[in-house]
Parts: C-alpha cells; structure tokens; sequence
C-alpha cells in the first residue's frame, strides 16, 4: 500500500467514525437541550416589525410562520400542556405577512379557540383572529362559517352564531346551507340536531382528511349524546310505570320499551347501572362526549377517529 | 506535526498581514457606541445589550472572516502557484489541508480574544458599580460556544474550497451557517413529517451542522447558567463535526489533480 492509499484509508475511517460520532453525540445535546428548543423563541413579536424585517419576502416568511404555529401547536398538543403562550403572536404574524394565508385563520382558530388539551383555551383570540381573517378576505364564506360555528360550539353564544352564518349567506359562492344554518342556530339553538347538521357541513365541505376525521368524530360523540338521552327517558318511563328501576336492558326489552339492546357506534353495548345511569363500555373511544361517562373520567388527548 | 504547526504558523501569519484583524477597530467602535448610547437613552437595558450586542458582534465578525479567508485557503495558493512549491518539499497533501485549518482556526481565536476583552470592558463600563459579577463568568462559555462554531465553520469553508470556486464556496458554507442556525427547525420538520420525507429530513438535519445548539447568547444575556453536559457535548461534538468535514477535504484534496 502506498502512501496516498494510506491517506485515503486512514481519512476515511476517520470520517466516518466522526460523522457516526458526531449524529451520536447531537442526540445526547437533543436530550440536554429538550427544554430549550428554538420553537420556544419568538425573535421579533411585533407582526408589523417582522413585515418590514421580511424586505418583501413576506409570502415565504408567512409560509415558515405558519408551520412554525402548526409545529408549536402540534409538539405542545402531543405533549398535553396548557400553556400555548406563543400560538397567538405566531398566528399573528402569520396572517400580517400574509392577510390572504386564509388556512392560518381557518385552522389557527380551531388550535386558539378549544379549552386544553384540545386547543390553546383563548376563545377571544380565536375570535380576533376569525374576525381578521374576514377583514381581510371578505368573500371567503368559510371563514363566517368557522365563526358562527366557534360562536355556537364553543362559546354556546347562539345569537351570535346566527349572526356570523347570516353574514355569510351575502358571501359570494356562499355555501346555500349557511342560510339553512342562520336559521336553525336562530330557532333551534343547543340542540343536537343544529350540531350534527354543523358538523355535517363541515365534514362535506372540506377536503382535509383531518378535518373529516375530527368532523366523524364529533358525530360520534353527538350519537352517543342522542342515544344515551334518549335511553335515560326510558328509563324513567319505566321507573315511571313500575316505581323501580329497570335492573337491566333485558327487563325493558321484556316490557316492550326497547327492541334490542341498545349499542354505541362501535356496536358494543351500553351498560345501564344500578342507579339507571347509562354508561359507555369504551368512554376512551368517544372523545367529545358529554353523557355516559363514568364518575370523576378524565379524558385523555383526543384520538381522532 | 511539526510542518502542521508551521503551516498553521504561516497561515496565522498571511491573515494578520491581510489586515484581517483590523475588523477589531469596527468591533470597538460598535461596543463603545453601544455602551454609551444605551445608557443614555434606554433603561436597565445597558447590560443585556452589551452582552447581546457583544456576543452577536463576535459571532457575526467571526463568521465573516471564516467564510472568507476559508473559502480562499486553497483557491488562493493555487492561483498563486505558492501550493506547488509547498507541495513540491516534503510536505503531505493531508498536512497542507490540516495546516490551514489549524492557522484559520488560531486566526479567529486570536480575533474572538480581543474581541472577548472589548465585550468585557464594556460591561464593567456599563455595570453599576464597575465590578464584575459572578454570573458574567457565563459570558466566557458562549464565547467559547461561539469559537466552536467557527472551528466548525473552518472546516466548512476549507471542505468546499478543496472542490469548488472561492465563490461557489462562500455561497454553500453560507447557507449550511444558515440552515445549521435553524437546524432544530428541520429537526422538528422531521419529527412532524411522515414516510421517506421524515427519512430524508432526519437525514438532512443530522447531515448540516448543528449551531442552535451552541448558541446560548440570550441564556447569558439573562445570567442563566450552562450545564456542563452541554458544554461537554458541545465540544465533543465540534470536534467531531469538524474532524469529519476536514477528513472530507482530505480525501478530495489528496485525489484532486493540480496540473
């Protein structure tokens, strides 16, 4: 072997013992540093400052803001902490950059707006940034439909909700079902009905798979709503008739009350309890629900269906 | 070693007589400006810009020279034909890229040092009254993170000069400084991504040199303690990223046809 094979031979070994050492040894600094991440800094948090700073480029800085939000948001809601401290001056700047970006309004109120683990809990600022977006972007129908449909999910302000849906109708290629929805929010506020046909719409006018998801999962859990009140009238029906409680499904079904036993969604059955409450066998698998859920359950991160 | 060193020496030597080091002039200006402005026209803000200011300033100026002298260590000896009556004594092709190495990296300490002093006097300027704190010793640390960065940044340069145009070669160190600055960022791409996109991100974020980590200025602007484990690892991993772009350069540099 000559010496410039030598050279070569040594070199390369050395390079790649310090490059594998080097991927090692970043691994251990990931670790030490795991509470000191750069999504943790926000370098400037005055939107009108950044726009400047941006010398224009401000659709490709919009762009990296936007996935430094979504990353924020999905690395905070992975780990189920409540303090999203920067989600709303990062969906700030996002929209300054970008006032058009309608996706940032559309999914960053849904990050703000729901109370932890499932969002930030800053209904307000969920507000601010709906009523912005529509500011901004006025014949986008989506965006008065995202708000009344916050108004009337989350904050239960049904006048308002009806409010933003009738807004919408004078949108232009308003969805026609926003006129339906302005209307039924008016008459039938807080009833499961209004909220299946909301998340119907939700489910049919968007194309994100998540979306879609999040939408059955919430029809899911207004099923289970419906079909656990509905039984609870049963129930008393029978105690009603008879001065006892039923013991259990069977009796009803004897009693010509029921027809079978009732299941949830997943076809597994309800439990009707001593005390004639009705349970969900897998609560876990019902994220959103809020009957049939067993004394003091607290509900883990929300597995979309 | 020793025709190493004495690269190393004569590369020292070429940079200080390029008036390289007259950077320090502007550096001083700069700080001086700083600490006496602020004082007049901010509040309680004196100390922390200086340490910001300071520290950023090192880190800037430094990368600056990093690049440039960096991308011209090769580039420059072969258009003044000096490579070839360097190469032509017994002196080995890997010694010659090590050598410059080393004497880029004694240049930007030597810079850093005084530099470090400027931002030390400034702050006993600004501190009220004129003594030093026992958490100012962190200031030490991120300076010496900010000397790993240039180490790394030497053996950048050095690594595309060896293959590429002077020119070519400030753009690529360039942007590997500036992706390395948000490699937590791709990181974080990578974790959040799935399928052969999350293979190819995780393989990126490895690949381009990791500066978030050694940059721990607005941690020391806020007289917030180091751990030693990340000193350790720093180091460890500063030598070991450069150790394995220096091996590249090698390796092309010893295979690279001169005529």
């Amino acid at each position: 072997m000559n010496g410039s094979r030598k050279v070569t031979v040594a070199t390369s070994v050395l390079l790649l013992l310090s490059l594998a050492s080097s991927v090692l040894l970043l691994r251990r600094l990931d670790q030490v540093r795991s509470h000191a991440t750069l999504e943790e800094v926000l370098y400037f948090n005055s939107p009108k400052w950044v726009k400047r700073l941006s010398l224009g480029y401000d659709g490709l800085l919009a762009d990296i803001y936007w996935t430094r939000a979504v990353q924020y948001f999905g690395g905070r809601h992975a780990t189920g902490t409540a303090d999203y401290n920067l989600l709303a001056p990062l969906l700030e700047i996002t929209t300054a950059l970008d006032p058009k970006l309608v996706v940032a309004y559309d999914f960053g109120a849904n990050f703000l707006g729901p109370k932890p683990p499932l969002g930030a809990g800053q209904p307000d600022k969920a507000i601010a940034l709906l009523e912005g977006g529509i500011r901004n972007n006025p014949d986008n129908w989506k965006l008065y439909y995202n708000l009344g449909f916050f108004y009337y999910m989350e904050r239960k302000d049904y006048a308002h909700a009806a409010e933003a849906f009738e807004r919408g109708t004078r949108a232009p290629n308003a969805h026609p079902f926003l006129r339906v929805l302005a209307a039924q929010a008016a008459q039938h506020a807080g009833e499961i009905q209004t909220a299946r046909m909301m998340w119907q719409t939700t489910y049919a006018t968007t194309h994100d798979d998540l979306i879609r998801k999040n939408a059955i999962t919430h029809l899911r859990a207004l099923k289970v709503d419906e079909d656990i009140t509905e039984l609870e009238k049963l129930v008393a029906r029978y105690q009603q008739q008879t001065g006892v409680l039923p013991p259990s499904f069977n009796v009803l079904i004897g009693a010509g009350i029921l027809r079978g036993v009732p299941v949830d969604p997943d076809r597994k059955p309800y439990k009707l309890l001593a005390d004639g409450r009705i349970e969900l066998q897998s609560p876990d698998d019902f994220p959103f629900v809020e009957k049939g859920l067993p004394p003091g359950y607290t509900p883990g991160p929300p597995k979309i269906q | 070693m020793s025709r190493v060193l004495c690269i190393a020496a004569n590369t020292f030597r070429e940079a200080v007589r390029d008036r390289v080091l007259y950077n320090l002039i502007a550096f001083a200006l700069l700080l001086s400006a700083a600490a006496v402005l602020v004082g007049q026209i901010s509040i309680d803000i004196e100390r922390l810009v200086v340490v910001n200011l300071g520290l950023t300033a090192v880190s800037l100026f430094g990368v600056v020279i990093a690049i440039f002298i960096g991308i011209g260590l090769v580039s420059k000896e072969m258009e003044k034909r000096t490579l070839y009556t360097v190469l032509s004594r017994p002196v080995r092709r890997w010694e010659f890229v090590v050598g410059k190495f080393l004497g880029l990296a004694r240049t930007l300490f030597v810079n850093t040092f005084f530099m470090a002093i400027g931002v030390f006097a400034a702050l006993l300027y600004v501190s009220v009254p004129h003594r030093f704190q026992s958490s100012d010793a962190w200031i030490l640390v991120a300076l010496y993170f900010i000397v790993l960065q240039f180490v790394i940044l030497c053996s950048l340069a050095l690594l595309f000069s060896s293959f590429s145009s002077p020119l070519m070669s400030a753009v690529f160190t360039f942007a590997l400084f500036v992706t390395g600055s948000f490699a937590e960022d791709l990181r974080g791409f990578a974790w959040m991504s799935h399928g052969l996109t999350r293979w190819l991100a995780t393989g990126a974020a490895y690949l381009v040199p990791n500066f978030s980590a050694l940059n721990v200025i607005g941690q020391v602007a806020h007289e917030q303690p180091i751990g030693t484990h990340l000193i350790a690892y720093n180091t460890a991993y500063a030598l070991a990223y450069s150790a394995t772009a220096i091996c590249g350069a090698v390796l092309i540099f010893e295979r690279r046809n001169l005529k």
